[in-house]
């Protein structure tokens, strides 16, 4: 079970007695996660647990680092501090020139972001690629998958996410939601042990959210492990295990949906949740 | 103007074209891999990588070919001792390589910035992409940053191409025996210069047709994501049909 934690000062002290041992089911464990951009603190020390087949969304106001926190996970930002396993293997990061940290072994890295698949708030499809060479191209040239194989999968999963008629089209040609749905398919392609999203229906027109919302709910019914940085709160409250909210680069309040969306204690994730629901 | 004497001159002409090619094809061959690698020194981390690349671009953008090739053909071969010693005086005795390495040196220069240009236009969220999935640098580059930047590079470089077959004339000047070489010793010995100089320009226009064709070819055929699906291309009401197709398409999953 995790601990519920109050505001601020006792998250630092259980950050403390936390670090250094993982529970043996954590897809993603982070423990005390510092990032700093210069002067500018944007994480303070988050500590962060998801086991196999959780579904763990991170909400909070635009500058809470929600974003920052996740692109950690696959070390898009090299933390400045803190511990980070990924599946049970710890991310070996060491001190660097300018006091940050820098990963110890490079080859470290895409191993691990090879075992995390991203979904994009803007898509990031490859654009002189069609929709599946998009979702072969990690599989076939990063998990040197044989080309035959990775077009079959690929083409389930594209008949999975309802692009399968869409799959020699550019991505240009595409809706957003036929995007995003494409940029489902190719993180799925890499078989991926946790998914990442970023704010994934942020840069959609709102008749196109539901599209894409609906295959999410589809890979969380599957029993996937995701992280999801979002802004669609009721969304948050019917697909997520656990909830964690964050304030200023902390996290403020987290605990399973029913308590961030019901009862939350803290006064700020309060305000907070019945605000965006409101709107 | 004399038919049959444009016709013999044009013949007598087409010999030169040879020449003329593999001037062009060795150079810009040799200086497209040392403008890639110029490009990424010019984008290097180290100061002094960058500034090594800069001021090459500066000497070679900024002096005439035509100067370029005098130093080379004529400059160096004031030390000729010096060259016989360290065994190069072989390459630089030939008017061929000497054309040829000034062309390369001068063509480096220009074919970096173009890749530059490319290479930094890369929208950045597809180089993130590829590394969220854990492509290394060098499969990053070779399937996602350089296959981009080339359809970016693509419409100035072909500009470079003809620049450098027109900059073939110049070679001329060290005795070469390409198209113009060949057109002034026919005027030296016929004093016919219309005649001759208009066969030299229709040469040279068919020759950078080609080359601008192939480019072209080469562009289209590389950016399909860039047209749209030619089915509806064909048609007469096709930007209708294609929004239509769009919107039906972008609705249900």
């Amino acid at each position: 079970m995790r601990i519920l934690r109050g505001p601020v000062g006792m998250t630092a002290m259980s950050n403390a007695e936390a670090e250094g041992s993982i529970p043996s089911n954590a897809a993603v464990a982070v423990r005390n996660l510092h990032k700093r951009f210069g002067a500018l603190e944007v994480l303070k020390g988050i500590s962060l647990t998801a086991r196999e087949g959780d579904v763990v969304s991170i909400i909070g106001a635009s500058g809470s680092g929600k974003s920052t926190f996740l692109r950690c996970i696959n070390l898009l930002e090299i933390p400045s501090e803190g511990r980070l396993w990924v599946s049970g293997e710890e991310v070996h990061l060491k001190p660097g020139k300018d006091g940050n940290l820098v990963p110890a072994q490079p080859r470290q890295v895409e191993h691990i972001r090879a075992r995390l698949g991203m979904v994009f708030q803007s898509f990031n499809l490859w654009a002189h690629l069609t929709v599946l060479q998009n979702v072969i191209e990690g599989p076939v040239h990063v998990l040197k998958m044989p080309r035959a194989e990775a077009v079959v999968r690929a083409e389930v999963l594209l008949q999975k996410v309802g692009l399968y008629e869409k799959r020699h089209q550019y991505p240009s040609f595409l809706s957003g939601g036929q995007q995003q749905r494409a940029g489902i398919a190719r993180a799925l392609a890499m078989d991926p042990k946790v998914i990442l999203f970023d704010e994934p229906t942020s840069a959609l027109d709102p008749e196109l959210v539901g599209e894409v919302l609906r295959v999410i709910r589809t890979l969380a019914d599957e029993g996937r492990t995701m992280l999801l940085v979002t802004h669609e709160m009721s969304f948050a409250r019917d697909v997520s295990s656990h909830v964690v909210y964050l304030h200023q680069g902390l996290v403020e309040e987290e605990g399973p949906p029913q308590q961030i969306f019901g009862a939350p204690i803290s006064a700020r994730c309060r305000q907070f949740v019945l605000g965006s629901i409101a709107a | 103007m004399d038919m049959s004497y444009m016709v013999d001159v044009f013949l007598e002409l087409l010999s030169g074209v040879p020449l003329t090619i593999q001037l062009v094809a060795t150079s810009t061959a040799a200086g497209m891999i040392l403008g890639l690698l110029l490009a990424f020194m010019r984008m290097s981390s180290s100061a002094a990588v960058r500034l090594f690349a800069q001021t090459y671009i500066f000497v070679f953008r900024g002096t005439p070919l035509l100067v370029q090739i005098f130093l080379i053909y004529y400059g160096l071969g004031q030390f000729h001792h010096t060259l016989q010693d360290i065994g190069l005086w072989w390459f630089f005795r030939e008017p061929y390589w000497c054309a040829i390495l000034a062309l390369t040196l001068n063509t480096t220069a220009y074919t970096g910035e173009i890749f530059r240009g490319g290479l930094q236009s890369v929208p950045f969220p597809m180089i993130e992409a590829g590394r969220a999935f854990g492509m290394s640098r060098f499969v990053l580059f070779r399937r996602i940053v350089f296959p981009i930047a080339l359809r970016q590079a693509l419409p100035a470089y072909s500009n470079e191409i003809i620049l450098m077959i027109k900059a073939t004339s110049l070679a001329s000047i060290v005795t070469m025996m390409e198209i113009t070489g060949l057109a002034y010793k026919l005027i030296s010995e016929t004093f016919r210069a219309v005649e001759v100089f208009v066969c030299a320009a229709a040469i040279y226009l068919v020759l950078t047709f080609v080359i601008t064709r192939v480019v072209q070819g080469l562009e289209w055929w590389l950016s399909p994501h860039l047209r749209r699906d030619p089915k509806w291309m064909m048609r007469r009401d096709g930007d209708r049909h294609y929004a239509k197709s769009q919107a039906a398409s972008s609705g249900g999953l």
